[in-house]
C-alpha cells in the first residue's frame, strides 16, 4: 500500500525562499539549500521547489540553486517555474530534479505536456494548477503566478492535462494560499475524483486537522505546505505522527 | 569507478549525487571505452520505454550493455533501467534488451497510475537463497541493515513480470503484487529509486557497491 505524502514546498524569489499570501506580499523564509537539507532530515516524503517569478520575469529557472539543492536531498525533488519546452525540462532534470512541473507554459501551449511525457515519461511531468474560485462550485485556472484568469475551468484543464500525459497534479488553491485556514477540500476532492493520477493538495495548511481532512475527505494523495514548516509552527514529524494516530498510512520517520 | 550510463533520459544527477554522498566515485557517460573499463554499471531511469530504447540505440549502447552484462559485469538497473532488461514492454510495444525473460506490463487494478510515492518492499529471502543459486549476490547482503517491509520511493506506471519467478528478491503491493527487486547472477534491479529512498535507499546502494567495488 502506498502511503500519503507530506511535502514541504520552497517558493523561490530572487534566490531566496519566500512565503506569500494569496500569491502576493512575500516575506523572506530563508535559504533554500539549508531548508532542503533540514526537510530531508526531518522525514519529508518529497520536496517541491517552485521558482515563482520565472514566468513573469520571462527568464529561465535558477539552475545553480536547483543543482545545490539537489545535492542535499535523498528524497524526490520536483522543480517548476518558467518551463516552456522539452529542452527547458531536460536542463532541469539534468540539474538534479526528478520531476518537473509545468504551469503557465502548458496553458499557453498544451502540447508541451505531451511532448515532455513522450520524452521523459508521464511520471516525470507534473501539472501545477493554480485555481481560484470564481463562483460557487466553479474554479478557474489562473496563470502568470496567479495574476491572470485564463478563463478555463480548473476541472476541465486537470482532465485535459492528464489525457495529454501529465502524471501528477499539484493543485494550489489561490484563495487558501497563505491563509492557514485549511486546504480547499471541496476543490481537491472534485479534481482527485475526476482524474486517474495522484493529486497533491496545496494552499491553506494551518493545523494538523487540515492535513487529515484533505487526505481523507479531500481524497488527496499528498499534502503540501510551506510557511507552516518554514517557520516551525509544525514539524513534519508532528504531522506524520498525528496522521499515523488517525490511521492514515504514512511512512514512519 | 561506477559508470552511470547516459542515454539521454532520466535523473542522472540524482544517481551520482547520491553515490557521492556514500563516497562512491561515479561518472555519467555514454562512452564505449568508459563503460568497458568501469568496475560496475548503473542503468538509471525515469522515462518512457520507447524513448529509452530509441536513445540506447541512438547512442549505440544496446550492444555493449548486453555484452557487458553477459560477461558478468556488476549491473544495477533502476526503474526504467530495470524494465529495459526484459524482452518486451507494453508501453509502446517496444522490444527491449532481452537479457531477462519476461515482459513489462501496466498496473491494472489501482485507479491512480502512475504509482507515485513510498511503498513497502517485502524481502523474498529464503526463496532466492534456495533457487537462485547462480547469483553472485546473496540477498541478505543486498538487504543488510534494511528491515523487511521498509518503505522505498516508487514512480512507475509499468512493472516487470519475470518469467522466472525465482529471480524475484523483493515484492510490493499496488493493487496487485509485483516484483520490485530482482537478483540474477551479476544483475540487481529495483523498480523503486534507491537514490531517492532516503536512509534505506542509501543503505541498499552501499550494500550493492560494497560487494562489487573496491
Amino acid at each position: 500500500m502506498l502511503t500519503k505524502r507530506i511535502i514541504p514546498c520552497l517558493d523561490m524569489k530572487e534566490g531566496k525562499v519566500v512565503k506569500g499570501i494569496q500569491f502576493e506580499t512575500f516575506r523572506d523564509a530563508g535559504d533554500p539549500v539549508e531548508l532542503a537539507a533540514r526537510y530531508n532530515q526531518e522525514g519529508a516524503d518529497e520536496l517541491v521547489f517552485l521558482d515563482i517569478t520565472a514566468t513573469v520575469e520571462n527568464r529561465n529557472i535558477l539552475l545553480d540553486v536547483v543543482e545545490k539543492t539537489a545535492k542535499k536531498v535523498t528524497i524526490p525533488f520536483s522543480v517548476g517555474g518558467g518551463i516552456r519546452s522539452v529542452e527547458d525540462m531536460r536542463i532541469v532534470l539534468r540539474a538534479g530534479a526528478d520531476k518537473v512541473s509545468v504551469n503557465t507554459g502548458s496553458v499557453k501551449n498544451p502540447s508541451i505536456i505531451s511532448q515532455c511525457a513522450n520524452e521523459f515519461g508521464c511520471q516525470c511531468v507534473v501539472l501545477s494548477l493554480d485555481a481560484r474560485r470564481v463562483a460557487p462550485k466553479k474554479w478557474h485556472v489562473f496563470i502568470n503566478g496567479g495574476r491572470t484568469d485564463s478563463g478555463i475551468s480548473a476541472i476541465d484543464w486537470a482532465k485535459k492535462a492528464v489525457s495529454l500525459g501529465a502524471g501528477e497534479i499539484l493543485l494550489t488553491s489561490i484563495d487558501s494560499d497563505g491563509t492557514q485556514n485549511g486546504f480547499d477540500v471541496e476543490l481537491t476532492k472534485l479534481v482527485s475524483k475526476r482524474v486517474t493520477v495522484p493529486v497533491i493538495a496545496s494552499g491553506g495548511a494551518g493545523s494538523l486537522e487540515d492535513f487529515a481532512k484533505v487526505l481523507t475527505d479531500g481524497c488527496a494523495d499528498a499534502a503540501l505546505a510551506a510557511s507552516l514548516f518554514h517557520f516551525n509552527q509544525l514539524t513534519i514529524r508532528e504531522v506524520k505522527q498525528y496522521l499515523y494516530e488517525k490511521n492514515i498510512l504514512v511512512r514512519e520517520v | 569507478m561506477i559508470a552511470v550510463v547516459d542515454y539521454g533520459v532520466g535523473n542522472l544527477a540524482s544517481v551520482t549525487n547520491t553515490l557521492g554522498r556514500i563516497g562512491m566515485q561515479s561518472v555519467i557517460t555514454s562512452d564505449y571505452k568508459q563503460i568497458q573499463k568501469a568496475e560496475a554499471l548503473i542503468l538509471p531511469g525515469v522515462g518512457a520505454a520507447c524513448e529509452g530504447m530509441k536513445n540506447l540505440s541512438n547512442h549505440n549502447l544496446s550492444g555493449i550493455l548486453i555484452d557487458q552484462i553477459r560477461r558478468g559485469k556488476p549491473f544495477l538497473g533502476i526503474c526504467l533501467g530495470m524494465q529495459l532488461l526484459f524482452e518486451k514492454n507494453e508501453e509502446g510495444n517496444v522490444q527491449c534488451l532481452g537479457v531477462l525473460k519476461g515482459s513489462v506490463v501496466r498496473y491494472q487494478k489501482e485507479r491512480k497510475v502512475p504509482q507515485i510515492g513510498w511503498n513497502r518492499v517485502a524481502i523474498q529471502n529464503s526463496k532466492i537463497k534456495m533457487q537462485n543459486y547462480n547469483s553472485k549476490f546473496k540477498i541478505d547482503q543486498l538487504f543488510n541493515g534494511i528491515p523487511d517491509n521498509s518503505y522505498f520511493y516508487f514512480v512507475n506506471s509499468y512493472y516487470c513480470d519475470p518469467s522466472e519467478k525465482n529471480i524475484i528478491a523483493g515484492t510490493t503491493e499496488y493493487g496487485e503484487e509485483f516484483a520490485s527487486v530482482i537478483v540474477y547472477k551479476n544483475i540487481v534491479a529495483t523498480q523503486f529509486h534507491p537514490e531517492k529512498s532516503s536512509i534505506v535507499g542509501l543503505q541498499l546502494l552501499r550494500n550493492w557497491s560494497n560487494y562489487y567495488v573496491d
